[in-house]
């Protein structure tokens, strides 16, 4: 049996037309990959700092049916009910961190595209530091054994 | 001996690495749920079937028992409904259904049809409970000890056996902890 048999639940209901035409749209103006944002009932937010806020935080947090894709990216219906969560507590006055905090009580850490910088999460921001100083490390020995090699061209002191 | 050590190091990392990271078995969508060990989120919604009867959880203060995930756009979830029934009676605890992002008729049909499993069955219009409980599929399988605190979350279709080896041994272990 495979343990991957789970259900999640797919496309938000009458916005998949809207997508596909949006998508046409696209693709028509001759911009294949443009990024087309997932589309609410719920329309913008007056307030410009807010949607910008909204625009932000949800670019911010996976979705964890596609887990490629972020929340302000996906059309599946979870990713809409939590778009909706997010925007309820912008217009609610919550902080942004009060909002990360609500979302990785839920779904964890893996929730956040970028995680913040904590014990917890110190190999994944250092691994690309620690892989850098190994790197760096092979080269300069590689080079400091390659410097004491005599050059091809240049004749060799010693008896061949 | 450094020259030899050094690549065979690596290889053996690597090797480490990808038999964890490769292996078929391994879910990747199952992802652990920052709950357990936290106190189960209450939820007061109301009854799949009557929407005049409120089912909440708050109710089960001081018992075991088991949250089920469900809906019936889920195809998991049907393969998973006879199990649910064998376990159910067993009558070991309580299994509380959550219909999730459902419509009540057709999970009205689903039960008369393939049986139902549940003690009661909360219907989450909206899905603001599935949220609180980190829901991000179906089925999961949530188990809640007597201190109202997540012991367990199971993620894909439950079947008999894995009933007996993980759900089992936690709830007796739920109930000598003096639950």
């Amino acid at each position: 049996m495979s343990a991957i048999a789970v259900c999640r639940r797919g496309i938000v209901r009458g916005s998949a037309a809207l997508m596909i035409a949006v998508a046409v749209g696209v693709g028509a103006l001759g911009m294949p990959g443009a990024a087309v944002r997932a589309l609410d009932a719920y329309g913008q937010i007056e307030d410009p700092a807010l949607q910008a806020r909204f625009e932000h935080i949800t670019s911010q947090l996976r979705c964890l049916v596609c887990q490629n894709e972020s929340i302000a990216d996906s059309n599946v219906e979870l990713a809409s009910d939590l778009r909706r969560q997010v925007r309820e507590m912008l217009l609610a006055g919550k902080s942004d961190d009060a909002i990360y905090a609500f979302m990785t009580d839920r779904y964890g850490e893996f929730v956040r595209f970028n995680p913040p910088l904590e014990p917890k999460t110190l190999l994944i921001w250092g691994a690309p530091f620690v892989m850098l100083i190994v790197g760096a490390g092979i080269i300069y020995r590689v080079a400091r054994q390659r410097s004491r090699l005599p050059l091809d061209d240049e004749p060799s002191a010693g008896p061949t | 001996m450094w020259k030899f050590l050094l690549p065979f190091a690596a290889f053996i990392a690597l090797a480490v690495l990808f038999a964890f990271g490769l292996n078929p078995k391994r879910d990747i969508h199952a992802l652990p749920s920052p709950l357990i060990g936290k106190a189960a989120p209450l939820f007061t919604l109301t009854d799949v079937s009557d929407p005049t009867r409120i089912v909440s959880n708050a109710d089960l203060k001081g018992q075991v028992y088991v949250l089920n995930v469900w809906g019936t756009w889920c195809g998991a979830c049907r393969q998973e409904q006879e199990a649910l029934m064998n376990i159910a009676n067993l009558k070991m605890v309580p299994i509380i259904g959550l219909d999730y992002m459902d419509e009540r008729a057709k999970a009205k049909q689903w039960l008369d049809q393939l049986g139902n499993p549940y003690t009661a069955v909360a219907f989450d219009t909206d899905g603001r409970t599935a949220i609180d409980w980190g829901v991000y599929g179906a089925p999961e399988t949530f188990l809640v000890d007597g201190n109202g605190r997540v012991v367990y979350k199971f993620i894909s279709p439950i079947t008999t056996e894995i009933w007996q080896r993980e759900f089992v041994p936690r709830i007796e272990a739920a109930r000598r902890g003096g639950a």
